[in-house]
């Protein structure tokens, strides 16, 4: 297809930012459309791939109110979309360390003890870009359930909105962080292979096995690289 | 946004062919000497008009991307006369400069060996390109491994022409690393006895992947933030400065790196920190569209720690090659140039053209992928081209099922399945147009095996420093990357700032650096580092005012061809 003939076919969309109108072409994401109206953008702006959640941004529609939650590099932009950003929400985040806590309800209690008041509203559920069912895992973590919270909470970016949303002042992406650090340094079962090798090298094991390797003239390494085994899948 | 029919089209043919390659099995792999012939043909490296040679720097005369000579050879952004270095408004012991996975690990080591430490974070910490890192971190722990087998990968990976130095510390490092990101809570991915659940990746001989889903960079950088906001108070001492990036460095009059000038984003303020040691953490160059490629790069990957480094006269290390990832996406037009994870075809997704045929086995080492991708499209026109004028290759995700049954993809990849879904793609049941993409910086800051560098008190880690993967880097050797050299750095870091004695602090390399510019005619160069691209279209700086960047052409579909001039 020719360029000139899919400019034609490109549809410009209105839109509106902040509650101030623009027309963009159809075919941009929230972020790009943004740009494409001339902001520059410093906060709510990071990966732009969807993993880091720099760009929550909140919108409804001119013909339907009801608020909707994405973030800015992943949500294509729409006919009458109303869109603002949040790039910043002041949540709870008390110090703990994480090697003198042990894996328990109680301990998590003890850092946020206002878990205990959630009333299960389901707000933060509505509220997330990334469709985790979060009043699941916050029940899941009142229950002591640290699987369950770090299985649901894993594709948790972190943008704040389900705290954002949270009538209780909980911060529930935080909460779900602090017990998927538990689970992982705590529940996991250990690798032995892993505390093996590291012994191993510390022990200098395969230093003999390097220095042979680094004294090989260039061209018999290649060698050895090309003949080298490669473990079958 | 489906796919239009005319794209339907070709994906029927790619259907008809599957069982039958399926049967057939792969491709050999392409054997050393057609390998240079095509790489040297097709890589984006190897144009040689898309580079100059440098005029001015310690790497004078060598040959690096336009796009980044002009940064390298840019302006500063501070007038030395007008800046007060007296008034000092942050003293630390270790100043990182950024705050992906290499400038978090440097900041905690640092911390735990003595040292005070401010981290200087262009955006907020943690938004970085190891957040988007999906596939899994390499580190040789089962018993057929080894760090010596490790290291041959590594070498050979990067064609022989690695500092051999730091490859053996990045195979060395690596268990241990996994270990310290487990101790921090890091939920990698196991099975039900310990073990870690480990893929093979392309160039590798054995398996030794540890990923946590198709989340590896995300799950690490949030673990290693939350640690570091751990040690804000209480007597323990990482402080930070968010959309606060570095412009210039200082020295002392003794030759010693010895702080840096800040500014605000927001507010355009200047500060100055007073620093016994100065880690470059500043991660890539995706974000200055090298000869026009999309990237996968995060928002700020603009090469700011090469051009800081470059002006303290600190040599770079093979500035004239790129990785260009096989597998950007190519449709749809929202997410242009993102990151495929390489995990899709270590799981068995092969790559095929607009007939359903086979070109290249999947796991080439990625600058033969890309080249070999590059040809298909530009020599025989094999591509697929899509509404918005973009070519590209299918990427046959369902082999994943049919390969390792039902569930696979949803299990392995649930990060892919979601972006793509968001753009109306089953990628489970559907192939994935591809093409590569600008990914990351091969080389960098030359460093020594303990992160330091040539310039006293300058400490670098993570993509802004190079050598370690020579002229190629393999899968899952950037994040390993990040926590091998980042906590060296930081316990090198920590040592130094015990033993320097800090002089007076100085610009005098900014004015020297300006006249030598200014003797090469460089004088129209922009003004560098360039802190953040710009895509706002219509952005023209005001008068008297120091821009972000120069405003560029837009391009409304994605970042393509944004180019900084």
């Amino acid at each position: 297809m020719a360029e000139a003939e899919v400019a034609e076919k490109v549809r410009m969309l209105d839109i509106y930012i902040m509650e101030k109108h623009y027309q963009v072409p159809e075919g941009l994401t929230i972020q790009t459309a943004l740009e494409y109206c001339g902001y520059r953008l410093i906060r709510g702006c990071g990966c732009r791939g969807g993993s880091c959640g720099a760009c929550a941004t909140v919108y409804n529609f001119t013909h339907d109110p009801t608020l909707r939650y994405g973030l800015a590099c992943q949500t294509a932009v729409e006919l009458d979309m109303c869109v603002v950003q949040i790039p910043c929400f002041p949540t709870a985040k008390p110090i703990y360390d994480i090697k003198k806590l042990r894996p328990t309800v109680d301990q998590v209690l003890g850092i946020y003890p206002d878990l205990a008041t959630c009333f299960g509203c389901n707000n933060c559920t509505q509220s997330c870009p990334q469709d985790i069912e979060v009043m699941d895992f916050m029940s899941a973590a009142l229950r002591g359930d640290f699987p369950a919270v770090t299985a649901e909470s894993f594709e948790c970016v972190m943008c704040g909105m389900c705290a954002a949303r949270c009538p209780q002042g909980l911060s529930p992406y935080n909460i779900a962080m602090l017990i998927r650090r538990l689970h992982g340094r705590y529940l996991l079962p250990k690798s032995k292979h892993l505390e093996e090798k590291v012994k191993e090298i510390e022990e200098g094991k395969y230093d003999a096995e390097y220095e042979k390797l680094r004294s090989t003239p260039m061209e018999e390494l290649r060698h050895i690289y090309d003949e080298r085994w490669i473990e079958p899948k | 946004m489906p796919y239009p029919a005319y794209m339907e089209e070709s994906i029927r043919k790619v259907e008809a062919t599957r069982a039958e390659r399926l049967k057939k099995g792969l491709l050999p792999r392409i054997p050393e000497a057609e390998r240079e012939a095509l790489v040297n043909k097709f890589h984006p490296d190897y144009k040689k008009e898309e580079m100059r040679e440098l005029k001015v720097g310690p790497n004078k005369g060598e040959r690096t991307p336009h796009e980044v000579a002009d940064l390298l050879e840019g302006s500063s952004r501070v007038d030395p006369d007008k800046i007060e270095l007296d008034k000092i408004d942050h003293d630390v012991d270790v100043l990182v400069i950024g705050c992906g996975g290499a400038g978090g690990a440097a900041a905690l080591l640092a911390e735990e060996n003595g040292a005070s430490v401010l981290i200087s974070s262009k955006l907020r910490l943690g938004d970085a390109n190891t957040i988007g890192a999906q596939a899994g971190t390499q580190a040789a722990d089962r018993p057929n491994d080894s760090p010596a087998i490790h290291y041959l990968d590594i070498m050979g990976g990067g064609h022989f022409t690695n500092d051999p130095d730091l490859a053996e510390a990045l195979a060395k490092d690596a268990p241990d690393a996994i270990r310290w990101l487990e101790s921090l809570g890091v939920e990698w991915d196991k099975e039900p006895d310990g073990s870690y659940h480990e893929l093979s990746g392309g160039g590798c001989a054995v398996r030794r992947m540890h990923s946590c889903r198709d989340y590896t960079g995300l799950e690490e950088m949030r673990t290693i933030r939350d640690e570091m906001r751990q040690r804000n108070m209480h007597g323990r001492k990482i402080d930070w400065l968010e959309f606060e990036p570095v412009i210039e460095l200082l020295m002392d009059d003794k030759g010693q790196v010895a702080g840096a000038i800040l500014m605000n984003l927001e507010t355009k303020q200047m500060s100055v920190v007073r620093a016994r040691a100065v880690v470059m953490a500043t991660g890539g160059v995706g974000r200055t569209h090298i000869q026009g490629f999309p990237t996968t790069n995060h928002y700020g990957a603009t090469a700011d720690g090469l051009v800081l480094a470059y002006r303290v006269s600190c040599p770079l290390v093979h500035m004239d090659t790129m990785q260009y990832h096989p597998t950007g996406a190519a449709f749809p037009p929202q997410i242009l140039g993102l990151l495929i994870t390489e995990k899709v075809r270590t799981l068995g997704a092969e790559l095929v053209n607009c007939d359903g045929e086979q070109f290249v086995h999947p796991l080439e080492a990625r600058d033969t992928e890309a080249s070999a991708e590059i040809r298909e499209c530009k020599e025989r026109g094999k591509g697929v081209t899509t509404p918005t004028g973009e070519v590209g290759l299918w990427e046959d995700s369902p082999m994943v099922d049919i390969i390792r049954g039902e569930g696979t993809i949803a299990r392995e990849l649930p990060a892919m399945v979601r972006q793509f879904a968001r753009f109306d793609i089953d990628m489970i049941h559907k192939p994935m147009l591809v093409y590569p993409t600008l990914h990351y910086q091969n080389g960098g800051i030359k460093i020594k095996a303990d992160a330091s560098t040539s310039v006293p008190g300058l400490f670098a880690a993570g993509e802004c420093e190079g050598g370690v993967h020579g002229r190629n880097r393999l899968i899952g050797n950037s994040t390993l990357d990040l926590f091998v050299f980042g906590r060296r750095a930081g316990r090198a870091a920590a040592k130094w700032v015990k033993e320097v004695k800090l002089g007076k602090l100085t610009l005098d390399h900014v004015r020297k650096w300006q006249r030598e510019i200014k003797e090469a005619g460089l004088e129209d160069m922009p003004i560098s580092p360039m802190l953040l691209p710009n895509y706002a279209r219509g952005n023209r700086p005001v008068p008297g005012f120091v821009p972000l960047g120069e405003a560029s052409e837009y391009t409304p579909f994605g970042d393509r061809a944004v180019r900084w001039i």
